[in-house]
């Protein structure tokens, strides 16, 4: 489909939905109400299990909270529905920020079955407190009404849900393509990477948590005032799951699968609540049966959901070009020659064996020094303790006179200390470009609240030619939107070398960057590196190619068995008889 | 509350606690073996329960059309997957063993409904006919994505949920049934009153618990289970096969489930869907242990019956609140205490 026949389609399709009370049945109109409150909150679930890889079933809880929340203001209080919705978002936030601060931090599988126990919890005090009515639901909500409009009708609410779903929708794209949506985009695919970044992962989850919830909670909102009554039934943990099957079946990583798969489940119910009765006099339980059928059969065959199917007919989105813009502004480089990194007797153990025993070396400003040893020599733990990966067991480390051995990953990276790993750690399905733009996150300083609202652009302009700028000087320029799953093993690791540089770090420490690079692109690191060091930017590498090594550092640390053998200059590490025995063996 | 209420709770406690003992170990089991967080695993106590009913009230037990179907949708997966890869001879063994052999108890069941057998024979028939239940599900909808990631899995098996609180709805009823006790003798330590049932569902913890530990420690195949959970791959390398294991973890877990549906089912009224809950304490219980340790899982599911016992003489209409929300704390403890390591290679979804 071109680009005009899209916008065609959806003009035609935004000019049917704004007419739809016009033409289409009261029930009609009353499904697309309850295909737009569920949108809202499968919304919240793509932001966050589809985009952020966090998995909750629990949903239905804080729909639940934001629609008693309403309902008790505007009963109990006679307060305006407006007012309600002030509070329904108040009330959610809170519990939202406070079950995210106590399970957040786990990851994989408890976080989801933490949120089944806490969707049952939440249902059960709906149920028993006197005050929300019991088992038997609160009735006589008020109807919302702007000025004198009363919304009371069906018509009427419809517009409100589908401007509200609109506006949510706009937000979260947004979000998305921004500073923070991009770390948000990362966060799939374990941890280490992103903190190493500078990016507080848990920060970010639980930013992206509580925005769910709040959706969630304008949907509660819309829902006790269409239905003008609240009782703890739709709001079951059930309900929470089936909400984040919709988002499954419409594609979660999708802000548009949001509608499609809310859409999709509800017409679906519908039409097996219509038949199936025909068949059996069963008709209830079999609907459930299709549905767990329908839903692994999807998990087994069409994990996307519907949307990638969609996706084939939409044009594909332009690419920004990245212009020429202001750069990023540097930070100011230590003096050569004083202290950066001291690391004193450093200890780390696994079990009985001592991995890092007692390592202390120092490298100051502008040196390139290398680590060198043979295999399982403890070389890459060390990187990991002084880049706050693994926590270390005894010992110091300092940065620029700070005392840095306790500090989290993303602390130490906010010190000046960037990274790459010796297992590659990309996004291998986002761009060459937005890995690189990753780097720039501590550079860079729109929130969420700049990025929802579009008042970033400047900025994101000035990041995007930062990045750009990096992956011509790696030579990884040519394509910066091919996708970085698609470039050989030994680029990726320059492309990490770009995503680092993107940070402007005071201190590089890079993990075997050489690996699986040709002769002539091994020669261009070992120059990129050299211009480096002409800047004032500080090198820590591990290497196994000793030839690459030798000829480019001006420092060698050599370590075997967990411990540092011996440090000097390579001419000096190269002629000692105990290095020649770790690698060679001993000459008898 | 006095001592004496107190001491009462407490036993009450970790009479339920015991049950959820055994369904506790039955999920870790399956989870170290298979990954799979199962969380209809409660249902099949449920059914176990309602199958035992059934038979006292000298009804046809819809577990039999319920492992009727069941058989027959896994003997279809099981073909489908064979015929695709042209392995007649497989297709045979998966009738077999998917068909026929789950058949058996159903078969005799069906044969016998009405016939008002003695207890000492309903009860084992009851827990035949309702073992394969765990097999067969793993079998027609686990196995094919046995690789994919623990969430996806996950989310699978509470897709699962509802198809099995559907089936069991269909087969089973809305009503609610409780059999009839096993033993009905009481015993007095000084002024505490405790039934035969309490120290039955204690012993049968106990024993079960023993069993298991001996399975795992003795038999090459618990060893090949343990080999199986502690590295994968590794225990594929030493050709362990993933697909028996898994086999086996569901059987052995299933009739752990369905032996723990017996105990409960003279205390407590259960009903088609009383299952989930039943399983998702269980799963706070293993969620204390890690879902990793079986010592620890049965600490926790003891402590879970216990604050149950509690918390129903407290505030009965809020009992489960308190249960499930125990888990905040636990989870609070858990991340906590967890150490900071990258789970290396998460599946990103497409």
């Amino acid at each position: 489909m071109s680009r005009r026949a899209a916008y065609v389609v959806a003009v035609v399709v935004i000019a049917i939905m704004a007419a739809a009370p016009y033409w289409a049945a009261q029930f009609t109109v009353t499904l697309l109400n309850y295909i737009g409150i569920y949108a809202l909150v499968v919304l919240g679930i793509v932001l966050l299990t589809g985009v952020g890889g966090l998995t909750s079933f629990g949903q239905a809880a804080f729909v639940g909270i934001g629609a008693y929340a309403t309902a008790w203001l505007t009963t109990a209080h006679g307060a305006s529905p407006w007012l309600g919705l002030l509070f329904a978002l108040a009330v959610t936030a809170a519990v939202a920020a406070l079950l995210g601060a106590i399970t957040l931090r786990l990851g994989g599988h408890f976080l989801p079955l933490g949120t089944i126990a806490w969707g049952l919890s939440i249902y059960y005090l709906f149920g028993n407190i006197e005050a929300l009515g019991g088992h038997n639901g609160q009735a006589g909500v008020p109807p919302i009404s702007i000025g004198p409009l009363s919304l009371e009708p069906g018509a009427a609410i419809y517009y409100l849900i589908w401007c509200m779903l609109a506006l949510a929708m706009l937000v979260v794209a947004n979000l998305l393509d921004s500073r923070e949506g991009r770390a948000i985009r990362s966060l799939r695919g374990g941890a280490v990477m992103v903190e190493s970044l500078g990016i507080n992962v848990f920060r970010i989850r639980l930013v992206i948590f509580v925005i769910a919830a709040l959706l969630a909670a304008i949907s509660g909102w819309l829902y006790a005032h269409m239905s003008r009554f609240v009782s703890p039934a739709p709001f079951d943990v059930r309900m929470g799951i089936e909400y984040l099957f919709m988002a499954i079946l419409g594609g979660s990583g999708q802000i548009l699968g949001a509608v499609v798969g809310s859409a999709l489940l509800t017409v679906l119910t519908n039409a097996l609540q219509d038949i199936l009765p025909h068949f059996s006099e069963h008709g209830e339980q079999l609907q459930a049966i299709v549905f767990a059928i329908i839903y692994v059969l999807a998990l087994q065959f069409a994990r996307g959901g519907v949307m990638p199917f969609v996706l084939r007919f939409l044009p594909r989105r332009i690419k920004p070009q990245a212009a020429r813009s202001e750069p990023l502004p540097r930070r100011q480089m230590p003096k050569p020659g004083t202290p950066l990194l001291a690391v004193d007797r450093l200890v780390k153990r696994f079990g009985g064996l001592e991995a890092v025993s007692q390592v202390g070396f120092a490298v100051a400003a502008g040196e390139i020094v290398g680590l060198i040893g043979p295999n399982g020599a403890g070389k890459s733990t060390l990187f990991n303790l002084i880049t706050g990966v693994l926590p270390c067991d005894d010992g110091k480390v300092s940065f620029l006179g700070a005392d840095i051995t306790r500090a989290n990953q993303h602390r130490i990276a906010r010190a000046g200390i960037a990274r790459t790993f010796q297992h590659v750690k990309l996004r291998s399905t986002m761009s060459l470009l937005d890995n690189v733009l990753l780097g720039t996150y501590l550079r860079t300083h729109s929130g969420f609240v700049r990025s929802a609202l579009r008042l970033d652009r400047a900025e994101e302009a000035r990041a995007r030619f930062e990045a750009l700028r990096q992956l011509e000087r790696v030579g990884l320029g040519a394509d910066p939107y091919d996708l970085a799953g698609n470039l050989p093993l030994g680029r990726q690791r320059i492309l990490e070398v770009a995503r680092a540089l993107a940070a402007d770090p005071a201190l590089i420490i890079l993990d075997e960057p050489a690996a699986g690079l040709s002769r002539p692109e091994k020669a261009a690191l070992a120059e990129l590196l050299r211009a480096l060091r002409r800047e004032g930017v500080t090198v820590l590498l591990v290497e196994h190619d000793v030839e690459f090594v030798m000829g480019l550092v001006d420092r060698i640390v050599v370590m075997d068995f967990g411990s540092k053998l011996v440090e000097g200059p390579p001419a000096a590490v190269r002629a000692d008889r105990r290095v020649q025995e770790a690698y060679l063996g001993s000459v008898a | 509350m006095t001592p004496d209420i107190g001491l009462i709770l407490g036993i009450d406690g970790i009479a339920t606690g015991s049950i959820y003992v055994l369904v506790g170990l039955g999920l870790v089991l399956i989870f170290s073996v298979t990954r799979v967080v199962f969380v209809p695993f409660g249902d099949i106590v449920a059914f176990s329960a309602l199958t035992l009913a059934s038979m006292q009230l000298n009804r046809t037990p819809g577990t039999i059309y319920l492992v009727a179907t069941l058989a027959l949708a896994a003997c279809a997966v099981d073909a489908v997957h064979h015929a695709r890869r042209g392995r007649a001879q497989h297709i045979v063994r998966g009738l077999l063993g998917y068909g026929l052999l789950p058949l058996i108890p159903a078969a005799t069941a069906w044969l016998t409904a009405g016939m008002n057998l003695p207890q000492w024979l309903q009860i084992p028939l009851a827990i035949a006919l309702v073992t394969p239940i765990g097999p067969l599900i793993e079998r027609i909808a686990l196995r094919p994505i046995a690789d994919a990631s623990v969430l996806l899995l996950l989310i699978v098996s509470v897709a699962l949920t509802f198809g099995l609180s559907g089936l069991g709805l269909l087969f089973f009823g809305a009503e609610g049934f409780r059999t009839r006790p096993l033993t009905t003798a009481v015993f007095r330590f000084g002024s505490v009153i405790v039934t035969s049932q309490t120290l039955l569902m204690l012993a049968s913890a106990v024993v079960f618990s023993l069993l298991l530990f001996l399975f795992f420690e003795h038999t090459v195949s618990g060893k090949a289970l343990r080999a199986t959970s502690v590295n994968r791959v590794g225990a594929r390398l030493v050709g362990i096969r993933p697909a028996g294991t898994a086999t086996l973890a569901f059987l052995l877990a299933s009739l752990l489930a369905a032996i723990s549906g017996i105990l409960i089912s003279p205390v407590t009224t259960l009903y088609y869907d009383s299952g989930f809950i039943i399983g998702l304490k269980a799963f706070v219980g293993a969620i204390i242990g890690g879902l990793m340790s079986y010592p620890g899982t049965a600490v926790g599911a003891l402590l879970v019956g216990v604050l149950e016992s509690f918390a129903s003489f407290w505030n009965s209409a809020l009992k489960e609140v308190i249960v499930f929300s125990l888990l905040i704390p636990v989870l609070l403890w858990r991340s906590l205490s967890l150490a900071q390591v990258d789970e290396e290679d998460e599946e990103v979804q497409q």
